[in-house]
């Protein structure tokens, strides 16, 4: 067995990768996801963003309350690529309402 | 090890100043420092800032991509030096760079895009670059998962490849530091004073002044503001461009895949997820945006999973991890923006790349690194010129620009 800490699960970050990052002068969590990693995976940050956020505060290199968690990105659900093609562009796909998409012999 | 911070020192006087701590910056301050440790004598002093932190731009949020396939021999020939430069650079910077040569694969699906294949081919040849033309069932060899039935013909280099542009950047910044190099991140240059020695006087966001010979604007979509208010009046502009990772998958997909005619690429990176993105266009009748905008948008996941779905039907089972953007700093000739700025030579642009200035900054900064210690030129140094446009000397060359 291994006696290795993992911070982050999804992507394999350990903390020492974490160490590695706070000894190069790295202090906000923007910097260490993408030093490190972490918070990139399937979780998007669920599970280890507070553990990351906690050792910042632990070593006094932040206040608790200036702490600011990194961007959220899109989605919020997991939804299929298959799903998200029918989705319209309102630059590209004609409106239902338009007169364009009146159906054939309707001239007025 | 150190990766510089808000508070490393800057000394007052510096040699060269270079604003903006992405990928082009820490290429051209590492291979600098290099160069000039090597040189008997005083080397340069040089420092890098950086407004907020490394990798917060374009440097950390674009896909990776690194090709030779252009439409021009003298990108043809960068980039082969940019690859070259990159076999070894993950030793040299002491990083994992997560670099995979599994090529590129365009497909063309119309006779225009068919035509610039084979034009393509024939510069590539004469560079001495390996593409080669293949039938549609020849990319369904490569990639069994492709739905060819549209395309006429493809082109494959098997030299191309994709990096993880994270660690490349850490990479850069380290052995800048390691070189004397001071990176001073969360700062941002406020304004630029010119001095009657030709050199300026750089105020910035926490009271501190610095004086330098010589200055770098390496701030990319970024540049508008600092060049404007200096008078410099330059045509590139900031455009946003979406991405998208999906969830990891077992590795299924050695290339790089670009379809010419929607301008849709995906690849496989080495952690397992598809990097996509497409070409899409600002919205109608909106002028020029001249601040950078980075949101998500559902328009983008609409466009590009139909784009991706019609070239790789199994993708429309992939759910997206996550999504983002970043700015290209677009130059409208397609070439990038670099040397001194008219009216003011000792502010040197090395900008306007045109969403393609991460794969090539192993080169650039070495061939702006050797124009900085010893003068010597290059071909597209000449090219790159800041002046054409005052000048009247612009030349659309390039017709190979992805998404």
């Amino acid at each position: 067995m291994t006696d290795r800490t993992f911070v982050c699960r999804c992507e394999d970050v350990t903390f020492t990768d974490l160490e590695h990052g706070l000894a190069a002068g790295l202090t906000t969590l923007e910097e260490l996801k993408r030093y490190t990693g972490f918070g990139t995976g399937p979780c998007q940050g669920k599970e280890c963003m507070a553990a990351v956020a906690r050792e910042l505060i632990r070593r006094a290199l932040v206040e608790p309350e200036a702490l600011v968690p990194f961007t959220s990105r899109p989605p919020i659900e997991p939804v299929s690529l298959g799903a998200l093609a029918t989705a319209p562009d309102p630059f590209a796909d004609p409106l239902p309402s338009a007169p364009y998409m009146r159906s054939p012999g309707d001239d007025s | 090890m150190t990766l510089g911070s808000a508070r490393a020192e800057l000394p007052a006087a510096l040699d060269l100043l270079i604003i903006g701590g992405g990928v082009m910056g820490l290429s051209i301050a590492y291979n600098l420092a290099r160069l000039e440790a090597g040189k008997p004598g005083k080397p340069q002093t040089i420092a890098v800032i950086e407004r907020s932190y490394l990798v917060a731009g374009a440097s950390g949020r674009n896909g990776g991509g690194l090709r030779m396939q252009w439409g021009d021999a003298g990108n043809v020939a960068l980039m082969r030096e940019s690859i070259e430069i990159c076999r070894g650079l993950a030793q040299e910077l002491d990083i994992n760079l997560w670099f995979r040569q599994g090529g590129y694969l365009f497909l063309a699906r119309t006779e225009s895009g068919e035509r610039r294949l084979h034009r393509n081919v024939a510069i590539h040849e004469q560079v001495g670059v390996p593409t080669r033309l293949l039938a549609a069932r020849e990319a369904l060899e490569l990639i069994p998962e492709l739905d060819v039935s549209e395309v006429r013909v493809a082109a494959f280099n098997p030299e191309d490849g994709v990096v993880f542009p994270w660690p490349f950047v850490w990479g850069y910044a380290a052995q800048a530091v390691a070189r004397g190099v001071t990176i001073r991140t969360h700062t941002s240059v406020d304004g630029l004073e010119p001095l009657a020695d030709g050199g300026f006087l750089a105020r910035l966001s926490t009271g501190e002044s610095v004086r330098a010979a010589r200055v770098i604007n390496a701030t990319g979509a970024w540049s508008i503001g600092l060049n404007r208010a200096l008078g410099i009046d330059l045509p590139n502009h900031p455009h946003r461009h979406e991405i998208l990772s999906s969830e990891p998958l077992k590795p299924f997909l050695d290339p790089l895949v670009v379809d010419l005619e929607t301008g849709l690429y995906f690849s496989q990176s080495t952690r397992g997820e598809i990097v996509t993105g497409i070409t899409m266009p600002d919205p109608p009748g909106l002028p020029h945006a001249d601040s950078v905008d980075l949101g998500s948008s559902l328009r983008f996941l609409a466009n590009v999973s139909r784009a991706l779905i019609r070239v790789l039907p199994v993708a429309r089972h992939l759910k997206p991890l996550r999504q983002w953007s970043g700015p290209y700093d677009i130059s409208p000739d397609g070439d990038a923006i670099v040397g001194p700025s008219p009216g003011h030579p000792n502010l040197i642009q090395v900008c306007g790349f045109t969403g393609h200035g991460f794969m090539m900054a192993p080169a650039v900064g070495q061939l702006i690194a050797r124009w900085l210690s010893t003068g010597e030129g290059h071909p597209m140094l000449e090219r790159w010129d800041p002046c054409r446009f005052r000048d009247g000397r612009v030349l659309r060359r390039e017709d190979m620009i992805i998404g």
